[in-house]
């Protein structure tokens, strides 16, 4: 074994200790460490504010296809976490991914190299035949996702994400196919400027920034939850045109 | 045995990928390895937190048409919502890492950090 490895170990050995000791902190009167695994208290953490829908006052009952005007009307609870009570996070977020995309463009055009990685040529039949099919249906489900996000499972990322891929696919089919920069950036401001608006509309009118002003709706059905629906779709499309950045430009490179 | 298995998959097995990763880029020359060990420590980290929320035969946090009422029992939605912005942080990073391996390549011709002028290891 090389002295290298070896150094490794110990330094990987001296972390594990410090880690597992976090584990055997026994806890004081009234103060929270790590819980045993499967047994997360819900009544202690903030998650029960949210999950209540009641962050201000006292918790009540919410019932499916019932209840309606709430404090938050998405029936996904991750989703009214992301984009309504927390999406300041979610705009600091975007932007961290839009300072990648940023700086993978600057990075990879600071100056060209002479020899081409790929030598561009006609992709197979099957790809090119296969992606004329699943092009529109990727476009669609990636629709679909961020549509219901606040309904099921997914929301404005994975939207994002996979429709992204669709134009990924597209690109590795056809090399002759290419995407404006200009259309690019013209979805991904328009998409921050409505992010940033709705909170900026929220902040005047409700008195903090990003604050849900439109009907919450009855929870479970597609027209509710306020902004967050309309928030999630300007995710999406800041996401998908990020993400389909970065892949034209470590394409191009 | 089938308790401890079950009480510490998860932890022990996000702290194991978190340590796994971490000697992978103590050791590693390749720069994609190294990258990959990073991607590694995310995924550690990710399963760690998504862990910490978990509530034993709890709901995933949606309500929907079998589970009406926020009165049963569901995971803690925080960890999930902070997960889903750390993916996203964790593929910006990569992505950005692989640029620069590429402009490393055009520059030195290699991808073994030992080689790389300029770098000691």
């Amino acid at each position: 074994m090389k002295f290298r490895n070896f150094l490794a170990l110990i330094i990987v050995a001296v972390f594990a200790f410090i880690i597992f000791q976090a584990f055997t902190i026994v806890p004081a009167a009234g103060e929270i460490t790590i819980n045993k695994f499967g047994q997360a208290d819900l009544s202690n953490r903030t998650a029960s504010r949210y999950i209540n829908k009641n962050v201000n006052s006292d918790s009540k009952k919410v019932i499916y296809k019932e209840s309606s005007n709430l404090e938050s009307g998405s029936a996904n609870i991750v989703t009214s976490v992301v984009a309504n009570y927390r999406s300041f996070d979610t705009l600091g977020e975007i932007t961290v991914l839009f300072l990648a995309a940023a700086g993978i463009a600057i990075v990879l055009n600071l100056e060209k190299s002479e020899k081409s990685r790929f030598a561009a040529k006609e992709a197979s039949l099957i790809l090119n035949t296969g992606i004329k099919i699943i092009f529109p249906l990727l476009l669609l489900a990636g629709a679909y996702i961020f549509i219901h996000g606040h309904l099921s499972p997914g929301g404005g990322f994975q939207g994002g994400a996979v429709i992204a891929t669709a134009f990924l696919l597209k690109m590795l089919a056809d090399y002759k196919f290419e995407i404006k920069e200009k259309s690019i950036t013209l979805v991904e401001s328009a998409a921050g400027i409505v992010f940033v608006g709705l909170g900026l509309y929220g902040l005047i009118t409700r008195g903090s920034f990003l604050e849900n002003f439109l009907a919450t709706g009855t929870v479970g059905e597609l027209f509710s939850g306020g902004t967050i629906a309309v928030i999630y779709t300007a995710i999406a499309f800041k996401v998908g045109a990020e993400l389909t950045n970065i892949v034209k430009s470590l394409i191009e490179a | 045995m089938l308790n401890f298995l079950e009480e510490w998959s998860f932890f022990g097995g996000s702290i194991l990928l978190i340590l796994i990763g971490l000697y992978g880029v103590i050791t590693r020359k390749n720069m994609i390895k190294i990258l990959i060990s990073l991607a590694l420590m995310d995924t550690g980290v990710n399963l760690m937190l998504v862990a910490l929320g978990y509530v034993k035969a709890a709901n995933a946090p949606i309500l929907n048409s079998v589970v009406q009422t926020n009165t049963a029992a569901f995971v803690d939605p925080i960890p999930q919502a902070l997960v889903l912005t750390s993916i996203v942080i964790g593929t910006a990073v990569l992505g950005l890492g692989l640029a620069l391996v590429i402009k490393i390549y055009d520059k030195f011709s290699t991808l073994d950090i030992s080689k790389i002028r300029g770098l000691k290891w």
